[in-house]
């Protein structure tokens, strides 16, 4: 059988092909080009020291070795690092979760005037922007080590997440409502209870367990910068080339994470 | 029937809970408020730190400004290190995760066994903080950016495999079936079956964990792996103020403009 069906004759328009995300040949060779391109340029500028990365394999193989078996003996500082980074967590979820009210509302464009909505998604871009450790590395240049300087990071990190979600909730909803309560001469105040609430609250107090979970993630970092909690404990014992408790700290860190964000998710799966 | 009549005849009024979901209800919200005051009480904070916060604060800030426009010049390479480290680690990541993804979705890996595996290295990736990973790696390779790039890396493999297991577990199983009916083989099965149905979340997830990268490559530096963090770490610690400024604006330029790319990029996509 030498001649080919109808469909699969050379040059027919309806030849099966492979499906591509860029159909135009030239625009997707020219972007392997590009990419390629990129990767000899960066690789090209960076500053590597390939001698001190080859000898980086054995280096890794015995910091593993010095890391088994994980050190648990020290496990009440241990404990204290990581019941002082929940502490912060919920601490901080529960002010951030506060505050974000008034931002969130604030940072809708259909409730509130122009400068007051502009001045809320200022701050909002500003403390999405820039890292928790730059913005920890502040509190602590102003407040001074340990915990305080953490819960104030991950509160402002939590505001800011938490009224993003809430205004832009409140933005997406639909305006017959709003109009509706509005029309019964109903205040600002009762526009937010009896309209806006009901709506909002279910997403809101899920982003807000979310946020919990999140902060259980970031409480375990920010004491790098020196502002508490298990990060700190953690940074200590790799600084003092403790590698065994540092995978005690980190297998509980892990261990950590895991429970909170199965506990997050069982808490919303109940929301809904 | 007068409404007062209609009263008498039903006298049960409407309630939106049931009494014992009122009482659930509140004992949450005591439980929620418990907790807090608990963690906040047991945090020992110094209060009298708030006293004079606010001198501190505009202490800092008088220091801070005007910004020190001569120095711009010299933050350039370090920020142009700073994307390097984030572009290179989220390339290394797609192709770390996809072997990952396809471990830990229930319809591809082999056996319990290696599901258990998939999800284990998922799991443990993103429980680990990219800092974290960078304090690890700057011990392995020493200071700089390879350490910087490998911790990026580590850190989205979790991040960018479990969407992509999510994606796999939710495929058309008719065109793997079909697929498979060919007698092709299992890779062939992988290549035109299973691969074209989730490149576009691949694409979208990857571009999107970029510009988290980005940001988080702005910190690296303080543990030590490279990019504009050694720059912002140094000029902190010798209370450079002026120079902090333009090295806070700059970050302040590349993440926003690498977040309005990313949602092009994926609003282009999708």
């Amino acid at each position: 059988m030498s001649t080919a069906s109808p469909l699969t004759q050379p040059g027919d328009a309806r030849r099966w092909h492979r499906i591509r995300t860029i159909e135009n040949p030239w625009v997707r060779n020219g972007m392997i080009v590009l990419a390629a391109a990129y990767l000899v340029w960066s690789t090209a500028t960076l500053e590597i020291n390939w001698i001190r990365v080859g000898e980086g394999f054995p280096r890794a193989a015995n910091m593993i070795l010095r890391m088994l078996p994980p050190d648990f003996s020290r496990w009440s500082l241990l404990f204290k690092g990581t019941l002082e980074s929940v502490q912060m967590a919920v601490a901080a979820s529960f002010v951030g979760m506060l505050l974000a009210v008034p931002v969130g509302i604030c940072g809708a464009s259909n409730l509130v005037p122009r400068p007051v909505y502009l001045a809320a998604r200022t701050f909002i871009i500003l403390s999405r922007t820039f890292h928790e450790i730059i913005v920890a590395i502040f509190f602590v240049k102003i407040f001074g080590f340990g915990p305080l300087a953490g819960v104030l990071t991950l509160i402002v990190a939590s505001t800011s997440f938490i009224s993003k979600m809430l205004a832009e909730d409140i933005e997406n909803m639909p305006p017959g409502q709003l109009e509706a309560i509005r029309a019964t001469g109903a205040s600002f105040a009762q526009l937010l209870v009896y309209c806006v609430s009901p709506q909002a609250l279910p997403r809101y107090l899920g982003v807000s367990i979310y946020r919990l979970d999140a902060n259980i993630r970031h409480s375990t970092v920010v004491g790098i910068v020196g502002a508490g909690g298990i990060g700190q404990v953690l940074a200590a014992s790799f600084s003092r080339y403790d590698y065994d408790f540092s995978l005690a700290i980190l297998l509980t860190i892990i261990s950590l994470v895991f429970f909170g964000e199965f506990f997050s998710n069982w808490v919303r799966n109940q929301l809904r | 029937m007068t409404p007062s009549g209609h009263a008498a005849r039903h006298p049960e009024v409407w309630r939106r809970f049931s009494p014992r979901q009122t009482v659930l209800r509140y004992a949450w919200y005591l439980g929620i408020v418990a907790v807090a005051t608990w963690s906040i009480g047991a945090l020992d904070i110094a209060w009298f730190f708030f006293l004079d916060a606010h001198v501190q604060a505009l202490d800092l800030v008088t220091r801070m400004w005007p910004p020190d426009a001569g120095y711009a010049r010299k933050v350039i390479g370090p920020l142009v290190e700073t994307i390097h480290i984030a572009t290179l680690g989220t390339a290394a990541t797609v192709v770390v995760a996809f072997p990952v993804a396809f471990l830990a979705a229930r319809n591809t890996t082999f056996n319990s066994f290696t599901w258990f595996i998939g999800r284990f290295i998922l799991v443990a990736s993103r429980s680990v903080n990219t800092v974290v990973w960078g304090l690890l790696f700057v011990a392995v390779f020493g200071p700089g950016p390879m350490a910087g790039i490998w911790a990026i890396t580590f850190r989205s493999v979790g991040f960018l495999g479990k969407l992509v297991a999510e994606a796999i577990e939710e495929i058309d199983a008719g065109v793997v079936e079909a697929i498979e009916a060919t007698g092709a083989s299992r890779l062939q099965v992988l290549w035109i079956g299973i691969l074209p149905q989730v490149l576009p979340v691949i694409y979208g997830t990857t571009v999107y964990r970029w510009d988290i990268n980005i940001r988080e490559s702005s910190v690296l530096g303080f543990v030590g792996a490279g990019g504009i963090g050694i720059v912002l770490y140094a000029a902190i610690n010798q209370f450079r103020w002026q120079e902090v400024t333009v090295i806070l604006i700059a970050v302040f330029g590349v993440v926003i403009l690498s977040e309005f790319i990313s949602a092009a990029v994926r609003r282009r996509i999708t």
